[in-house]
């Protein structure tokens, strides 16, 4: 019945990307790098309550030099590349690591969020082409004519359509459930857990989650309630 | 008090495998899991049918050999405890339970409630050991160790190796018990000169036998009986990053898995002939 030698060795190891863990590192950073454009942003776009003229002058300022805006945009989709890359090889494993499922299992200890990172994910992606498509290139703008350069026109034109309102507080929401997961979790995967401080770092998890999930959605909200017009 | 128990049989890997349900009465509240399954194996055996398969050794908690879910819990729903040392008593009288073998292409199943845990042992065959120089024994306190590292590594060392944290895993992965294993031999001096090599090679072999990745997700450390912390876990990126890190020879060597049973063991299963 010997089918394989035993105690065969081979000499094929699993590197440091082949494995799950060297994965979840890169996917550690490239969150983190991801983390820090979605703080920055929600910033950016928080100067929608300070008028027109400021968001403009902000849209501008971006763009100013073209290379820095490459150089930030290229970070940006390498390390959204390798995440999704990760993500589908960690969630290609998974599939393959339990060929015939339970009957019934039941979750003890873990959190909702941590649980559904691989549907808040895809959706997340989803929106964010969406989002590129409808504010950045201009392709599809619901609610009225696209101007370049005329963001807050473009904002509040897009928002007062309800279900583009609906679609991104949604999005936002689950922007939030995978921060509370994420944000906690990239220290784990890059190898700190300290008794004492990660209880803390998953308070701070929550709350950053919350605010920053907070702060894109009170501006549809703005929108849909006239404060912004 | 009396219970029924709907349990999962397969006579072997060949064997689609189903749930059958038992009645079971006269149960003492006051004996395990396993001794009920033990009542139920003799009026199966009296009946002339085949008993229930179950692994078990030591009944006393820290051997690690037990271990089945019970309504879709590792080692069902007493925290801290294996199925051995769960009393029937924490069950309603007249309840029905589901049990199910451990399911993960790393652990395929040997019979009813039994299943290969061979993984394991070759992670452990991968690096969970030290060096040392065999000979008379070494004086006791020659190396110093700091109370807390030794707290810590004996709480690491508390894992048995019973496969609850890939059970209850959803990816089933077994990080809980490969961090287990690093962060105890590590945190103590005599394992720290093996430290960038072991998590390497425990992480190479756990990749080869086909166990899914960690994502931090918690279900293991909820299960552990002996409530193993996530904590061990980092410990393993930490070592096994930095060991990628500075790692220089390349010579990392994986054992192939093998799920086959060897001739000439007494294990000898036949796929066709068992019934």
């Amino acid at each position: 019945m010997a089918t394989t030698v035993v105690g065969a060795r081979e000499i094929q190891p699993a590197r440091f990307w082949a494995s799950t863990n060297g994965k979840k590192a890169v996917m550690a950073v490239t969150g983190f790098i991801l983390l820090l454009f979605v703080i920055g942003h929600v910033l950016g776009n928080l100067q929608v309550f300070e008028g027109p003229a400021q968001l403009n002058a902000y849209g501008r300022y971006l763009r100013a030099v073209p290379e820095i805006l490459w150089a930030v945009r290229i970070v940006l989709i390498v390390s959204v590349v390798l995440h999704i890359w990760a993500s589908i090889a960690l969630a290609t494993r998974k599939m393959q690591a339990r060929p015939v499922g339970y009957a019934n299992r039941e979750n003890v200890s873990s959190s909702y969020a941590s649980r559904t990172m691989y549907w808040s994910g895809p959706i997340i992606l989803a929106f964010v082409i969406y989002h590129l498509l409808h504010l950045t290139a201009g392709v599809v703008h619901p609610g009225g004519q696209f101007i370049e350069g005329d963001v807050y026109h473009n904002v509040v034109a897009g928002f007062s359509v309800w279900w583009v309102s609906a679609w991104y507080i949604f999005s936002m929401i689950l922007v939030g459930f995978h921060l509370r997961h994420g944000i906690w979790s990239m220290f784990q995967s890059i190898g700190f857990n300290h008794p004492r401080h990660t209880p803390i770092l998953k308070k701070a998890a929550l709350v950053l989650a919350l605010a920053i999930s907070l702060g894109y959605i009170s501006i549809p909200v703005a929108v849909m309630t006239g404060l912004i017009k | 008090m009396r219970v029924t128990l709907k349990i999962w049989r397969q006579t072997n890997r060949a064997d689609k495998g189903r749930f059958v349900k038992y009645q079971v009465g006269d149960v003492n509240p006051d004996m395990s899991i396993l001794e009920c399954l033990d009542v139920l194996n003799e009026q199966l055996i009296e009946r002339d049918e085949e008993p229930v398969a179950f692994e078990h050794d030591c009944r006393e908690g820290i051997c690690g050999s037990c271990g089945f879910m019970i309504n879709g819990v590792a080692h069902g729903p007493l925290p801290a405890t294996t199925v051995c040392q769960l009393t029937m008593r924490h069950f309603k009288d007249g309840a029905e339970l589901l049990l199910e073998p451990w399911r993960a292409r790393a652990f395929p199943i040997i019979k009813d409630l039994t299943v290969d845990r061979r993984s394991f042992d070759r992670i452990i065959a991968a690096g969970g050991y030290i060096s040392v120089s065999t000979g008379s024994a070494p004086d006791g306190n020659a190396i110093p160790v700091p109370k807390e590292a030794a707290d810590r590594a004996m709480d690491a060392a508390a894992c048995i190796g019973c496969g609850a944290c890939v059970a209850a895993c959803p990816n089933a992965s077994p990080a809980l018990f490969t961090g287990a294993k690093i962060a105890h031999l590590g945190t103590l001096p005599q394992g720290a000169p093996e430290r960038d090599r072991r998590a390497i090679h425990m992480v190479a072999q756990m990749t080869a036998e086909g166990f899914g990745g960690c994502t931090n997700i918690g279900e293991c450390t909820g299960v552990c009986p002996k409530e193993i912390p996530l904590e061990v876990i980092a410990r393993m990126n930490h070592d096994f990053i930095w060991g990628s890190w500075r790692e220089r020879d390349n010579v990392v060597t994986t054992m192939r898995p093998f799920t086959e049973w060897s001739t000439g063991s007494k294990f000898q299963i036949n796929e066709q002939e068992t019934d």
